[in-house]
């Protein structure tokens, strides 16, 4: 199935006009025994907004760090503005006009956003030595004149959100005015409307022919964005399109041919209620009224901070309320603790987005992380039996679709879709009836997400009760029978059937907002 | 995109330094305790010969804790700073005269000393990628034995004058060497090594990618921490007024303690030398406590001991609740 000669990829971009900015040829790059880099191509031209897509582990990073001297390639060439380079360092790149956006950020948490902002080109005074004052107004000016206003120059890094680290690594990438700007999935952690911000600084940037080069995993923002987009499936460059839909996209992604993204809804079963929320508060949580039906996946949207994320740790007892009810399968009951939810009874799971701090022990291996939640069960006298854990984690990881080179290897080394599958394979293994979906897909490849998409329709069908989280309004669309959309802690609007659009629910979340 | 929602000026100020702030309320608590303790044993309040020799008695710990918090900044730690302790008292002690001249160009001398000591500490860390505690510790014994080998049995002698400079007893004069530390080092944070070495104890990789000199602020930090090891051998030799090559010894661990009691993180990247020096005074104050508490110097150092986890266990809390308060 790998083999190319089975696809029929759409016509290939004709070659670049402009002279290639960045030309790469034949780069290979390993890490221990993982071959990240095999034989890849790559070009971008001045002025383009290059995509670059590929499922998680295909080698995007990869390049990208090469591109921006992270690391040196052990074969290969780079050529920048037609001179070949060997790129060591990231200075080197900064000298030749490259900035980069890592997907792991590199900002200093200990220190304020306006020492990160102007690292290395601090203002100074008359004797040469940085001014304190001068530098915290120049990044407040900064920070303005891109359009940022809520964050506080003087604030240390370690206190601002993901998102706020996020704008500044790229408020500092664009002040060094790049002719070449790398993005590695600049919005993994951004809100929609931080999303258009960027888009707005890479109209500016194109506007100025810089090169953008970037990846990401949202298919409607590469499309509304990328000039050309270019598929690379394990290592390797697979193509270069100026005009590609998604589905033969993931086909290249993926060497296997996929029909449709989203899974055919499951048919709901008799509508007994086995979640119901009443009247619930506490928090960002402002009334919040429920209801989940046995085997029904019912989504749940809006923007941030309106109080989903919090009726997702309530509904699991991680998060305390103040008012209302919960009632499992009819019976009101008291969700103190995340202990309470799992109980027999009541038997509720929640999967968090951030796998790395919510969830999953990277250094251990899948057995151990899939196992967590029933040591219990498979001890005897206390004593864990071997035989049995990895009997049940085999089991679990094959009815998951885990793609890994074992049981024993690390999570950490899996891709981010597959620790996802981990992390619910954690939960499935208590064999809940309630699941709370949070997020799954953020940050997930094409490819995986469909494998998600087929899981959660699945366990749909098998009876297990879904809600589910995204901040994917295109997901959302798809995916659930329901969709409820959530504004300042309560639910503003259920949409179902033909009404149930992307477009809908996120005029639904952005309306209500713009009433208020 | 949430509103604005800025945090005034003084409360940011706390938050940020919070180190500072801890470490300055300990040693208020300790000064009261110790005239306290003072007033019960003696009757009346300490007054300026107490505080002359306090601050006489501080200032080696004053800056070797400075020295220790630089390195330990950068992320690392430097047990060797007891060691160049040892080999400048002994070199100071063999070489001061009585010219202005000779002391001018031996205090030269004795940090250029010094600051080599740190150059080879810090090769050794930057370039030969080496554990900092391995290297310092192997150090450390190489400058025990180099001040042995200098000044074989404790002796030597110092210039009057010299102490006079460093240790007067008639007023805490040194005093004015502190406030020449503090604006130093206000002049080198301001640089991009300054910058720099904070940088690399964050996040040593972010910090390169950030295009910081990391190997270049590395060696510089452990070269100040070696210079500043060796003005805190020349106080102590000024002090004592003749040298002794192990004196030094017990100034590894203390710089230690005065850098925790000064609120500095080991982990790196965040505090300043600045708590250290407030570290180092509370540390003295500890002693100075339990000498009129009239403990029995054999058990003097557990007490030190229980005083120092007390003193490590309030900075933990009321810095968790600062946080907290932060974060809600
Ligand atoms: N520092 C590293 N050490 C070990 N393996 C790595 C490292 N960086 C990347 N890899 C491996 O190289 C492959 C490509 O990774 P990456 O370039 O990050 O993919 P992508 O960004 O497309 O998801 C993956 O299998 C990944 O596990
Ligand atoms: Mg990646």
């Amino acid at each position: 199935m790998d083999s190319p000669s089975a696809l029929d990829p759409p016509a290939e971009a004709a070659g670049p006009s402009a002279p290639l900015l960045v030309e790469c040829v034949g780069l290979r790059k390993t890490f221990g025994g993982v071959v990240a880099l095999n034989d890849a191509d790559f070009n971008a031209i001045a002025g383009e907004v290059h995509a670059l897509v590929g499922e998680n582990g295909a080698g995007k990073s990869t390049l990208i760090k090469a591109i921006g001297g992270r690391i040196r390639p052990d074969a290969g060439t780079i050529r920048i503005k037609g001179q070949a380079q060997a790129l060591g360092a990231p200075e080197d790149g900064h000298a030749l006009g490259i900035r980069t956006v890592f997907q792991e950020l590199t900002l200093l948490g200990g220190m304020t956003v306006a020492e990160n902002l102007l690292i290395g080109r601090e203002p100074r005074g008359r004797l040469g030595f940085i001014h304190r004052r001068r530098m915290g107004e120049e990044a407040e000016a900064l920070l303005a004149r891109m359009g940022i206003e809520h964050i506080d120059p003087l604030a240390l890094v370690e206190e601002t959100s993901l998102a706020e680290r996020q704008i500044v690594e790229i408020v500092r990438a664009i002040n060094n005015r790049p002719d070449i700007l790398l993005l590695d999935e600049p919005t993994s952690s951004l809100v929609e409307r931080e999303v258009n911000w960027l888009y707005g600084q890479i109209e500016e940037l194109r506007k100025r022919d810089t090169c953008i080069i970037f990846t990401s995993h949202r298919w409607h923002e590469i499309r509304n964005v990328a000039d050309r987009i270019t598929v690379f499936r394990a290592g390797r460059h697979v193509g270069t399109f100026e005009d590609i839909d998604e589905s033969e996209a993931i086909t290249l992604m993926t060497g296997k041919r996929v029909s449709t993204l989203y899974p055919a809804v499951p048919p709901l079963p008799a509508r007994d209620a086995a979640l119901e929320a009443k009247g619930l508060r506490g928090g960002r949580l402002n009334g919040v009224d429920l209801t989940l039906h046995k085997g029904e996946i019912l989504g749940v949207g809006g923007l941030a901070g309106h109080g989903h994320r919090e009726l997702f740790f309530s509904l699991f007892g991680a998060e305390r309320t103040s008012g209302g009810e919960i009632l499992v399968g009819g019976k009101p009951v008291r969700l103190a603790s995340p202990r309470q939810a799992t109980r027999r009874g009541i038997d509720i799971a929640l999967v968090p987005e951030d796998r790395k701090t919510e969830g999953l022990f990277l250094g251990m291996s899948i057995r151990n992380n899939m196992t967590l939640s029933v040591l219990g069960r498979i001890s005897s006298a206390g004593v864990l039996n071997f035989g049995a854990e990895r009997r049940v984690a085999e089991e679990m990881a094959r009815r998951l679709g885990v793609r890994m080179q074992g049981l024993r290897h690390p999570v950490g080394s899996l891709s981010g879709g597959n620790q996802q599958k981990v992390l619910i394979g954690r939960w499935l293994l208590m064999e809940p009836r309630i699941l709370l979906l949070y997020d799954i897909t953020r940050g997930v490849d094409v490819a995986t997400k469909h494998e998600l998409y087929e899981l959660v329709s699945r366990l749909a069908g098998q009876g297990h009760s879904i809600l589910l989280y995204s901040s994917d309004a295109e997901e959302l669309a798809h995916l659930p029978h329901r969709v409820l959309v959530m504004r300042e802690g309560r639910i503003a609007r259920e949409l179902a059937g033909p009404d149930m659009t992307a477009e809908s629910i996120v005029s639904a979340a952005v309306r209500d907002t713009a009433q208020s | 995109m949430p509103q604005p929602k800025r945090k005034a000026a003084w409360i940011r100020l706390v938050e940020q330094n919070a180190g500072l702030v801890l470490s300055a309320v300990l040693l208020v608590i300790a000064i009261v305790l110790y005239c306290a303790i003072y007033y019960a044993a003696q009757g009346r309040l300490p007054g300026g010969f107490e505080l002359t020799t306090t601050v006489n008695n501080t200032m080696p710990l004053v800056f070797a804790g400075a020295a220790q918090a630089i390195v330990v900044i950068t992320g690392g730690i430097d047990l060797s700073v007891g060691g160049v302790i040892d080999l400048t008292n002994a070199l100071a002690a063999l070489y001061l005269g009585d010219s202005p001249l000779s002391m001018v160009l031996c205090t030269i001398g004795v940090i250029a000393v010094g600051g080599a000591c740190g150059l080879l500490n810090g090769l050794l860390v930057a370039y030969g990628r080496l554990q900092p505690i391995l290297v310092t510790l192997a150090t450390l014994a190489i400058f025990q034995g180099l001040a042995i080998r200098v000044l074989p049995a404790p002796g030597g002698s110092v210039p009057e004058a010299y102490t006079a400079i460093l240790a007067n007893f008639e007023a805490p004069y040194s005093l004015v060497f502190i406030v020449v530390l503090l604006v130093v080092w206000a002049l080198v944070r301001r640089t991009s090594i300054g910058v720099g070495i904070y940088a690399i104890g964050n996040d040593d990789l972010a910090a390169k990618s950030s295009g910081v000199k990391n190997l270049r602020s590395r060696v510089t930090a452990y070269v100040l921490s070696g210079m500043l090891a060796a003005v805190a051998g020349l106080f102590l030799v000024a002090n004592a007024t003749s040298g002794d090559p192990t004196t030094g010894n017990g100034y590894t661990l203390r710089s230690i303690v005065a850098v925790v009691l000064g609120g500095i993180s080991l982990f790196g990247g965040r505090g300043t030398p600045i708590s250290a020096v407030i570290g180092a005074f509370v540390s003295t104050m500890i002693v100075n406590i339990l000498f009129f508490a009239q403990i029995d110097p054999l058990y003097q150092s557990f007490f030190e001991g229980v005083f120092l986890v007390v003193a490590v266990l309030l900075t933990a809390i009321i810095s968790r609740l600062m946080r907290r308060r932060a974060v809600a």
